[in-house]
């Protein structure tokens, strides 16, 4: 009996018959040799400055709210405020890279490691940003629980200036040079919505309800 | 899901005479076709990014068993586990072995057209696996025991009421007092539900709207957050999808991602684009331990190499169904299968067979619009003939139409009684049509005067005998007019 794999391989050999088979072959090497990038939208060209403009407006447009910080440091009072600001629990996940910012000052109650059912709010670090739509890319890792991009009402999410880039495949590319493959990768663009009832737009569907960016500069 | 395609006819009567359905089809098409056109026209690029996309899946095509075994190589060197499915019979196997061996009992699912394809929830469900839809227009159609209406939004066909009465009959543990009327309670309380039923899973299964061949991932993209939670918190992650769905790098995932939102909901980007690599890594902190990929083939490769390969181009983005005036009219249910509108009628013929599926490829008023809008665009009324063509040689058209154009047919051969016969029927309808010139019934065509007049033709004869009677007195001044 021939296995499903050969068959369905056999089927599709039969409707390409006639192909050069050496060329064929070449071809798909070179294609996945090359990694070649298609056309970029000018919105995905941005550099610099700009684009990080660029990014917090569309970011905005998704429903995120945005600030822009002027180093690492100034991170747990902003976030102990946007905390306050909405009456939200003085209690938050993050991830392990954003642990020795100096939490103790602000009295939140920091907990780090996987994220649970029960948190309200996570705040962690993302890979990269990009202007060209204003999404966030987050990646898995020992030090990054994917869990808590999803389960809190309320996500935090600290990016370097330095690390805004144009295009997702500029991101992809500088994470995939400092990472290689993580298990997971996430395109995060705006909170969670859904249009189930009856096409209208709602936030806060199963992911967070509120989606918070710090474009944090590199002091 | 066994098909009712064949009686697309019926359910098309059924669909029209159904007020809560028309009450809810009203209006919408146009909110969607409005959010794309204004997507669309903010990305001066589109045009360029089609063609693009277009030549990425050609290529794809031309070279899918190369990419499917790229794919699983990447697959197994990433530490996941590749499975290949015949038919829906043989990946609902596969998934219910992956699931009995890691002794499962609850399965959530993220929304997949490839799963609705297979009937896979009933199955799971039938084998004593509890199996929970968890994109919330995919939940309440499972509540309510139904399927998609629209391959993007499923519960596309309802309102906020028949929402609320399936929420209260289901939701047995809540309060019977609760208010159900506004749009935010029925969210929270689903979010709620589903809450515990993601933390319990022990398999979660998604589709994937990319397979990238280099890296062997799979890749979601969803709005509500759910498909993530589907495969981040249980043990074991499967994504069952169709082989079609290769595309050779990231890169190329990326121009299909600029195409897909834009078509599908008029976003820029949806919400959540989830990029999956095998199991986790030693030292992560969660994700899954177990990675499994089914690639189903359910008739996808004896497309290959045939006059209807294109519609293996398809992204699955809806624009189709929500620019075409049939699937505006009847909603997704008439066409009797998962996959609705313009692209069912092209697709599914080729999945469920000529007899069943073939009656779809009539569900058309050719008006083109669906061929224009199609990101990937795919000549979609153009397959439509293929099927209705392949149809008439297999002899599976109703046989009304057989006889019309097989007597067409051999007047047609025979041009000069054609001459006669055409001229004759031209004075008679035109007698027939009276001073005003309609005809309220036609012979035959009954079904179509129902619903409005035939004009019928000037007096004078058919076009030819017009044409030759304007020739011959058009010749003399023509020759005279000569310098
Ligand atoms: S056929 Fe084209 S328009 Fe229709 S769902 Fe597929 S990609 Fe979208």
């Amino acid at each position: 009996m021939t296995s499903a794999r050969e068959e369905m391989l056999a089927r599709v050999r039969r409707g390409l018959a006639g192909r050069d088979e050496a060329a064929a072959r070449s071809d798909v090497d070179a294609r996945l040799e090359r990694q070649h990038v298609g056309p970029i939208p000018a919105i995905g060209t941005v550099e610099g400055e700009a684009a990080i403009e660029q990014f917090i407006t569309r970011a905005r447009a998704a429903a995120a709210t945005v600030e822009r910080l002027a180093g690492p440091g100034d991170v747990p009072a902003a976030v102990a405020d946007y905390l306050a600001g909405r009456n939200l629990a003085a209690r938050a996940r993050i991830s392990a890279d954003l642990a020795g910012l100096g939490w103790e000052r602000t009295g939140l109650d920091i907990v780090g490691g996987k994220a649970d059912p029960a948190d309200t709010v996570s705040v962690v670090s993302a890979e990269a940003a990009i202007a060209e739509t204003g999404t966030l890319l987050l990646i898995s890792g020992a030090e990054h629980s994917t869990a808590a991009n999803f389960l809190p009402e309320t996500h935090l999410v600290v990016v370097p200036a330095s690390r805004v880039v144009g295009s997702y495949e500029l991101a992809w590319k500088q994470a995939r040079a400092r990472h290689g493959l993580p298990r997971t990768l996430n395109f995060i663009t705006g909170p969670s919505r859904t249009g189930d009832i009856e096409q209208r737009i709602q936030l806060g569907a199963h992911g967070p309800r509120n989606l918070h960016i710090m474009v944090v500069g590199d002091l | 899901m066994r098909p009712t395609s064949h009686a697309f006819n019926r359910n098309a009567h059924a669909a029209l005479a159904d007020e809560r359905l028309q009450e809810a089809l009203n209006g919408t098409p146009q909110g969607m076709q409005s959010r794309r056109a204004s997507a669309v026209a903010q990305l001066p690029e589109f045009e360029a990014l089609r063609e693009h996309g277009r030549e990425i899946k050609n290529h794809v095509i031309a070279h899918l068993d190369l990419y499917l075994l790229k794919f699983e190589e990447a697959v197994t060197r990433q530490g996941g586990h590749m499975h290949w499915a015949r038919d829906a019979a043989e990946a609902r196997r596969i998934v219910l072995d992956i699931c009995r061996k890691a002794g499962a009992r609850h399965v959530t699912k993220g929304k997949s057209m490839v799963t609705e394809e297979i009937g896979l929830t009933p199955f799971l469900e039938a084998n004593g696996i509890e199996a929970v839809e968890t994109d919330l227009g995919e939940y309440i159609i499972q509540l309510r025991g139904e399927t998609p209406s629209h391959i993007v939004a499923p519960a596309f066909h309802l309102k906020k009421p028949q929402i609320a009465d399936a929420f209260r009959e289901k939701h047995k543990h809540l309060d019977p007092e609760r208010p159900l009327t506004e749009d935010r309670q029925l969210l929270d309380e689903a979010r709620g539900v589903l809450r515990d039923k993601f933390i319990k899973a022990d398999v979660g299964i998604t589709g994937a709207n990319f397979c990238v061949a280099e890296t062997g991932s799979t890749l979601i993209v969803t709005n509500e957050g759910n498909g993530d939670l589907t495969q981040v918190l249980p043990r074991i992650h499967i994504a069952v999808t169709g082989m079609e769905k290769l595309v050779p790098t990231m890169e190329d995932a990326f121009t299909l991602l600029r195409l897909l939102a834009r078509s599908a909901t008029g976003q820029e980007f949806s919400c959540y684009t989830t990029v999956s690599t095998g199991p986790r890594r030693p030292g992560d902190i969660d994700g899954p331990e177990e990675f499994h990929v089914v690639l189903l083939d359910n008739g996808r490769s004896a497309l290959v190499g045939s006059e209807m390969q294109e519609v293996l181009r398809c992204i699955r983005c809806g624009a189709c169904m929500n620019h075409c005036p049939v699937y505006g009219a009847v909603g997704g249910h008439a066409y009797g299968w998962v996959y609705p509108g313009p692209i069912g009628a092209a697709l599914n013929p080729g999945l469920i067979g000529l007899a069943e599926g073939h009656a779809l490829a009539g569900a058309s008023t050719f008006c083109g619009r669906c061929e224009e809008v199609c990101p990937m665009k795919i000549p979609l009324p153009g397959i439509m003939r293929h099927w209705r063509e392949k149809a008439w040689q297999q002899q599976l058209a109703p046989p009304t139409q057989r006889w019309g154009l097989g007597l067409w047919a051999w007047f047609a051969r025979r041009p000069a009684l054609y001459r006669l016969a055409s001229g004759l029927g031209a004075r008679l309808l035109s007698g027939l049509g009276g001073r005003k010139g309609r005809l309220r019934w036609l012979p035959m065509a009954g079904g179509w005067t129902s619903e409005r007049d035939f004009p019928a033709p000037p007096a004078g004869g058919s076009f030819m005998q017009q044409w030759q009677a304007r020739e011959k007195r058009a010749a003399p001044k023509a020759d005279g007019g000569k310098v």
